[in-house]
């Protein structure tokens, strides 16, 4: 019988596309960016559940063209009477290119007195951040805006 | 002491909603960059930050590593009573940097 | 016919490889002198702007802290001298040391305060402390305009850091001159390529994610070109600062700038 030691085994592209027809459509499709997605979505439910998400009440602004990935300001701000018994609990603000999914989390109180959050966030290319606020009476409501941003052009690394 | 700012009105009359900033020097190594070696760098990252008057929570953040390095957070208050407001950042070790400020409500 | 034989004489021009029959070196028009602020966004150029956001002031900070410390028992604090607080200085640096003729920059210049006059050890360049020193004192010259001027002190460096400047060099075979005074305002990929002016160092530059000082840049620069770059406080870079002064004269300094 045949043994293949780990370290030397390294299929060939031919010895994968031999293994069936579904590995053609694995070398063709971009599977990173499907999965990236996938994460995102994934860190949605893990954080609300599987509840329905509505688009609305939620506003992101970022720069039309980030300076630089390192450091992209962003402002979100969820449109609520921040009440006692009405008000914004928290935003979660999303990538669907970043290698983690989720950037950051915040945690609103009827004393914020306005749903307004400004920081700023790494972003591992163009992409549209996504932020999702959850009410006070448990309804999820979203937004997002996409920005450029683009590789320094003497790169050093 | 250093490496702190903050921006908090000294005054604000009951009912106004202010704004707070609040800027913390840190670098906020997400884990993600490789040495000059090609090691990686390990995360080394502030993991909360909140903000409370009188103790009671006006506002509070979790942080992951695509927040940027020396993060700035700007959030709001409705002034309600005069007091201290603290400031504290907690790191993913649990080490804990603080700060206070104080506001007078007329 | 005659655009053919126009582009035939370029040729031969560019493929005799003989310095003496070279056109001078061009210079920027003193109207299009422009700083690096002008080709950032919107949103950096605001983050610059505001004194509490702009992240170069937590370096400040701690610089303006060490300034007035005071670092042992018979050791006067930087403040106890300079009691003026050094405004207007940086503008006028790099500059010759009266006493031993050598070209010192607001770094070199710090260190050789520290050794002669408080008898504390030299900082390593680009440590933090150093770094918040430097961009403090910088900081007290924001808005002043750059003049240095060159005189027969400061000729020899002043053509050392000129000559590096207009000298190709690395894989690329590239010379700070080719894009930074020849294709400034074109586009490098993403990016529009500045005139490459030093009037906003110490800079927080948010591809460093920290404050850097000019020596970091040009080390970077050196690196882009894939060239290998010269040692921190190599005399050489020092000489290229000079340069770079007079290249930006009129500029305001904008320590602590934010650069992208």
């Amino acid at each position: 019988m045949m043994s293949v030691k780990p370290e030397n085994f390294s299929p060939t592209r031919r010895q994968l596309l031999t293994v069936g027809g579904g590995a053609i459509l694995i070398s063709t499709v971009p599977l990173k960016a499907f999965a990236e997605e996938a994460d995102l979505l994934r860190a949605r439910t893990d954080i609300f559940g599987d509840r329905a998400i509505q688009e609305g009440r939620v506003t992101v602004k970022l720069p039309p063209i980030a300076e630089n990935g390192h450091s992209v300001p962003i402002t979100v701000t969820v449109d609520s009477p921040m009440s006692a018994d009405d008000y914004v609990k928290r935003v979660a603000i999303l990538s669907p290119r970043n290698p983690l999914p989720l950037i950051a989390e915040h945690h609103f109180t009827p004393l914020s007195g306005k749903a307004e959050v400004s920081s700023r966030i790494r972003m591992s290319g163009t992409q549209a951040i996504q932020a999702v606020a959850e009410m006070s009476d448990g309804s999820l409501w979203s937004g997002s805006m996409e920005t450029v941003v683009t590789l320094a052009a003497c790169v050093v690394l | 002491m250093s490496g702190i700012r903050l921006a908090v009105p000294e005054t604000a009359t009951k009912g106004e909603i202010v704004e707070i900033k609040a800027l913390i020097r840190h670098p906020m190594e997400s884990g993600f960059r490789r040495g000059s070696r090609g090691e990686v760098i390990p995360r080394d990252i502030i993991t909360r930050f909140e903000c409370d008057l009188n103790g009671q929570r006006v506002f509070a953040s979790d942080f992951h590593p695509a927040v940027a390095a020396n993060p700035l957070i700007t959030f709001h208050m409705r002034a309600s009573e005069s007091g201290d407001l603290t400031f504290r950042w907690i790191d993913q070790n649990g080490q804990v940097w603080s700060e206070i400020a104080s506001i007078l409500v007329s | 016919m005659m655009r053919t034989s126009a582009i035939a004489c370029s040729m031969v021009l560019a493929s005799c490889g003989d310095a003496s029959d070279a056109p001078e070196p061009t210079e920027i028009a003193p109207s299009d002198i422009q700083s690096g602020y002008t080709f950032l966004t919107a949103q950096t150029q605001t983050l610059q702007d505001d004194p509490f956001e702009n992240p170069g002031y937590l370096w400040v900070d701690r610089g303006e802290q060490l300034f007035n410390m005071i670092a042992g028992p018979a050791v006067p604090s930087c403040a106890s001298c300079h009691s003026d607080g050094l405004i207007g200085v940086a503008a006028r640096y790099p500059s010759v040391d009266g006493q031993t003729g050598a070209l010192l920059n607001l770094e070199g210049r710090i260190n050789q305060c520290r050794t002669e006059h408080q008898e504390l050890a030299v900082l390593p360049y680009e440590s933090d402390a150093l770094l918040s020193l430097t961009a403090y004192v910088a900081k007290q010259s924001q808005g002043a305009p750059l003049s240095v001027s060159i005189d027969h002190t400061n000729r020899q460096f002043y053509e050392t850091g000129r000559d590096y400047f207009l000298t190709r060099r690395g894989q690329f075979n590239l010379s700070c001159q080719q894009c930074h005074t020849e294709n400034w305002g074109k586009q490098l990929r993403g990016d529009t390529i500045s005139q490459g002016h030093g009037n906003g160092f110490p800079t927080y530059r948010l591809e460093w994610q920290s404050l850097g000082s000019l020596h970091r840049r040009l080390r970077d620069c050196d690196t882009g070109v894939r060239a290998e770059p010269l040692p921190y406080g190599d005399p050489t870079y020092v000489a290229v600062e000079l340069y770079l002064a007079t290249r930006a004269d009129g500029l305001e300094v904008e320590s602590p700038a934010v650069r992208r």
